[in-house]
């Protein structure tokens, strides 16, 4: 953008500069770190950097394009999924048992589906639907009569520690880009379907899309164990227990006049941390060009006047696929990066609340349109959720304090207080909404 | 004869009575939703947690009238506890329309803004359900279980299946029958309910009839109120009240919404029990239903399922796709967003 | 004074003004026509008349009250009808229900317009239980207008009423306009079908970039030379 318009907003007033904002944001997690513990401080620093990472996905989408994606739990999970079947030991005896039938039932898809395409384009009329329908009853039969016993066989195999075809073995690193990649494609599948209608409906097709993905990985045991969960992935960085036993770190350890596993825990996390920046800094190095580049201005200028940039010859639907596409690729990307944080993969902790609203809130807050806002809103509403749980205790335990002993409700005063933090944000959301609707930090 | 009647016995028990009841649960919340999207413009995402919360406080006004010994002898007690929990819950988002939604609305935004809005709407209507009476299930249906039971119901028929029928099942039906008659009524021959169809047809001509919009607005919020406790209180009798679970019947009902035509209170009544209907059929095994449709001694290896029960999501939602792609104005030709 | 009386109205949407110094009066009975070419500010003129445009200057009085700062449902309150250029119907609903709500400010109901309105366009009362939309246009049109009529309204504005409809349903059209003028009525309307719609004018509006070019009886402007062969195009039909 043009120069002038950015000496003009220097002029106002502090809270409106970004570096002003970001070093607010930077105390506040110094706080943390003095006040409570530096290890807190760096765990709530790690997701933040993960949450900035998905708000950048969601503001590619909403931001440049104006396109709600209500789907981002979806994506993030497969994004772990992906990390999963990168990393995850191989289980051959698995894949023994059953990844032929797998293999055959995958190939029956593929060629029920070519049937279809072919039986649409050569018949027509009555005929045709009757023979669409009679090839997906075939394939639909043909498919179980092979993925039954394949799927059986392969969750007989050990299911107390694995039962699943298992993953390739080999760097988790790798899954961040497949999950960039797998969320990439379902993302494609999705939008071919849904892009083009209102952007209700496709608020609403997205978030079907994200429950129907979290049940398949729920539920298909073979891929992932479902629910079981896949513990114990491989780390891209060093363990504790590696470092607490290596001469070269207790030396270092005690030259730093600490103890080696407070150490220890420090720096593997700031190995993360610094591996999340690679990630973080890079994205939003790309988002920026892309923003300020022809194809960026073109995508707001589509957002803005949708009527005008098709009468001007503009492909819409695609542009807006393209955008839908990309952001969920970044949103997968996050979603491996948090199972390799967790070292695990847990699908009964996908919450929409958790996983698609509360980016929703990051974006908004931080500034739609604004990649800078983005990152800044991932950080700050990250630091309230984390922080918003403690204080809600404290605050239920001061209320409690106002009870008498026995007083029933005393329990449930604890119990609710988790229950507070979506209130505080569905408030943020809407004072944002009402009172700062650019955000944090506008767009330009 | 005789298979074939215990088939269609098993068949009733299993698929068609619960997917009647289910669908007049959904059919009541879609109703609300297509209401709220045809005059207010926007999908509504705090629909879910509206029933939660008016739920919530009919479970409240239930455990009241038990405490003080108040007992409606076979029926449970929360019919009566239904009125308050509607007034209190038309009161709640009447207030959120004033507070929230009418900012926008006087600014003429862009309806993915009130989308947002709501969105922030249902976090905290979400959290206070969860703080006021917690995560678990809380069961409310009070009064006699059953009307048939299974037992009964062999020994009066002599066939080898049971129809059991529960007190919540028909209890859900009459009143769905009821409050969609009422709201037909209301619509079709009421000069109020003309005006709220006259706005969601054309509003600009509206506003030049001199109907007021805020009026019809208010009429709008308190009639998708009264629709999301009346579904919400039913749907936790029959199935038993979680917070967590009415979010998830959000897609359902814009599914059924959308499925009907957007706008058309009749398409949301079908939408809601095409979604139900298949919703159930389409996850029942049905290999004791073929067993005693096939001849002596037939078996069949697997359940003969089509859909596992844990993927019912997915069928609102590939019913909803195929509309959009097929039919975007639904079956009853609403409007196209 | 006339029954409404809009005087150098100036104004527009944007920083231009499109209107710039344009007067319309109409009278009670009396048939006026704002005619003219694209794009000279006819349905911005009507728009201001009725409220659904702010004007920066001049005035609108009606009744010999100025409704300036009057809301359009208002005017319509103040006895003015308006029937818009499109959507002017509610296409979900029967025509008998478009007519009630019509006469939705009326305190009896309405009933016994209905009937007037039914008798003034009987196609329109075969149809009263069809759906509005699945009308024809010419049909739509008849509806539209009686929905305006509902409230009796002493001002009836018709923003190009004969818009995509074949000649003979615009004759027919123009028929019913002159009946309802005839009970009193005054109406004004904004025609693209200029020749036709001066000839049933009581006073023309020639309007060219938003102000008043010429003005005088339908008659007179039809046979002004310069009108015709600038405004009317040369043809005859």
């Amino acid at each position: 953008m043009s120069g002038s318009t950015r000496i003009s907003q220097t002029n106002t007033s502090l809270l409106h500069q970004p570096w002003f904002l970001f070093a607010v944001m930077a105390a506040l997690l110094a706080f943390t770190g003095f006040a409570q513990s530096w290890l807190f401080a760096l765990t709530i620093v790690q997701l933040c950097m993960i949450s900035a990472i998905m708000a950048l996905g969601v503001n590619i989408q909403w931001g440049y394009a104006g396109l709600f994606n209500a789907g981002t739990m979806g994506f993030a999970a497969l994004g772990g999924v992906a990390a999963i079947l990168v990393a995850a030991d191989p289980v051959p005896e698995a894949w023994s048992a059953g990844g032929a039938g797998i293999a055959l039932s995958a190939l029956v898809i593929g060629a029920t589906i070519a049937t279809v395409i072919v039986v649409r384009a050569k018949l027509g009329g009555l005929v045709r639907l009757i023979a669409t329908a009679l090839v997906l009853i075939i394939g639909y039969l043909l498919f179980t009569y092979y993925f039954g016993p394949a799927t059986s066989a392969i969750e007989a195999v050990n299911p107390s520690r694995t039962g699943y075809l298992g993953g390739m073995g080999i760097s988790i690193l790798f899954g961040w880009l497949v999950g960039g990649l797998l969320a990439a494609g379902a993302a494609w599948i999705i939008g071919k379907i849904a892009i083009g209608l209102r952007s209700d409906y496709l608020a609403i097709a997205t978030l079907g899309i994200a429950e129907i993905i979290l049940a398949v990985i729920k539920n298909e045991d073979w891929l992932t164990r479902g629910v079981k969960n896949v513990t114990g992935l491989p780390r891209p960085v060093p363990r504790e227990v590696d470092l607490q036993t290596d001469p070269a770190f207790i030396s270092l350890a005690q030259s730093l006049g600490m103890e080696p596993i407070a150490l220890s825990s420090i720096a593997v996390k700031l190995a993360y941390i610094s591996l999340f920046a690679i990630v973080l800094i890079a994205l939003v190095y790309l988002s920026e060009k892309a923003l300020y580049s022809p194809w960026g201005r073109m995508m707001r200028a589509i957002r803005d006047r949708p009527d005008a940039a098709e009468a001007m010859g503009k492909d819409v639907k695609r542009r807006h696929l393209q955008v839908f596409v990309l952001g969920s690729a970044i949103c997968g990307i996050a979603g491996a990066m948090l199972v390799t944080l967790d070292g695990q993969f847990t699908p009964g902790s996908y919450q929409p609340l958790r996983f698609t609203f509360l980016v929703w809130v990051m974006v908004i807050v931080g500034g739609s349109g604004n990649n800078m806002g983005s990152v800044l809103g991932g950080f700050l509403i990250w630091f309230v959720w984390v922080q918003s749980e403690s204080a809600g205790f404290a605050l239920m335990d001061a209320l409690s304090g106002l009870l008498a002993e026995d007083s029933p409700i005393r329990g449930n005063l604890t119990e609710a207080a988790p229950h507070l933090r979506p209130v505080l944000m569905g408030l943020i959301l809407i004072l944002a909404l009402r009172f700062a609707p650019r955000g944090l930090i506008p767009e330009r | 004869m005789h298979e074939f009647a215990n088939a269609f016995v098993l068949f009733s028990n299993f698929v068609l009575i619960p997917s009647i009841t289910y669908g007049s649960q959904l059919a009541i919340g879609a109703l609300g939703i297509t209401l709220v999207f045809s005059i207010l413009r926007f999908a509504n995402f705090a629909h879910g947690d509206t029933m939660a919360f008016g739920t919530m406080i009919a479970i409240f006004c239930t455990w009241g009238l038990q405490a003080v010994g108040f007992s409606l002898g076979p029926l449970p007690v929360a019919l009566v506890a239904l009125p308050v929990a509607i007034a209190v819950t038309v009161g709640l988002v009447l207030g959120t329309d004033k507070i929230i939604y009418r900012f926008y609305r006087d600014k003429k935004v862009d309806p993915i803004i009130l989308v947002m809005a709501s969105v922030g709407v249902m976090f905290m209507m979400n959290g206070l359900v969860r703080i006021f009476i917690g995560v678990g299930e809380v069961s409310f249906a009070d009064g006699s279980r059953f009307i048939i039971r299974a037992r009964e119901f062999r020994e009066m028929t002599g066939l080898d299946e049971g129809l059991a029928l529960r007190t919540t099942q028909v209890i859900t039906v009459v009143v769905a029958v009821v409050v969609m008659g009422a709201l037909f009524w209301f619509l079709q021959k009421t000069r109020t309910g003309k005006s709220l169809r006259a706005f969601s047809d054309n509003e600009d001509l509206a506003l030049l009839s001199g109907i007021k919009p805020e009026r019809v607005v208010q009429i709008t919020w308190i009639i998708a109120a009264t629709l999301a406790t009346i579904a919400g209180v039913l749907y936790g009798l029959d199935k038993g009240f979680r917070p967590f679970t009415y979010f998830q019947l959000l897609l359902p009902m814009f599914a059924a919404a959308i499925l009907g035509g957007i706008g058309q209170p009749i398409g949301a009544v079908v939408g809601g029990f095409v979604i139900a209907f298949s919703e159930v059929s389409l996850t029942y095994a049905y290999r004791r239903v073929f067993e005693y449709l096939g001849p002596e001694g037939f078996e069949i290896e697997g359940l003969a399922q089509l859909i596992q029960t844990e993927y019912k999501f997915a069928i609102s939602f590939m019913l909803l796709v195929i509309v959009l792609l097929v039919r975007p104005t639904g079956i009853f030709k609403g409007r196209v967003l | 004074m006339s029954l409404l009386q809009a005087t150098d109205m100036r104004g527009g949407y944007g920083a231009a003004d499109i209107l710039q110094g344009c007067t319309i009066t109409c009278d009670k009975g009396e048939v006026a026509v704002i005619v003219g070419p694209n794009g000279a500010g006819k349905s911005t003129a009507i728009k201001a008349i009725f409220g659904m445009m702010k004007l920066r200057e001049g005035d609108v009085t009606f009744e010999g009250k100025s409704i300036k700062d009057l809301a359009p449902q208002a005017r319509v309150e103040a006895g003015m009808g308006m029937v818009p250029q499109t959507d002017n119907v509610f296409p979900g609903m029967t025509v008998e229900e478009n007519l009630q709500m019509g006469a939705f400010l009326r305190e009896d109901g309405g009933a016994g317009v209905i009937d007037k309105v039914y008798e003034l366009f009987p196609a329109v009362k075969d149809k009263r239980y069809q759906l509005a939309g699945e009308l024809s246009g010419g049909q739509r049109q008849q509806v539209a207008v009686g929905r305006a009529m509902m409230t009796e309204p002493t001002l009836l504005i018709l923003d190009e009423p004969t818009a995509g409809v074949s000649p003979i349903v615009m004759d027919e059209l123009f028929d019913r306009i002159l009946e309802i003028a005839k009970t009193g009525v005054a109406i004004l309307m904004v025609e693209q079908n200029a020749r036709q719609a001066l000839e049933i004018a009581d006073t023309g509006y020639v309007l060219v970039e938003g102000q008043n070019r010429f003005t005088d009886t339908g008659a007179a402007l039809l046979a002004d030379s310069e009108v015709r062969a600038t405004f009317l195009g040369g043809d005859q039909s």
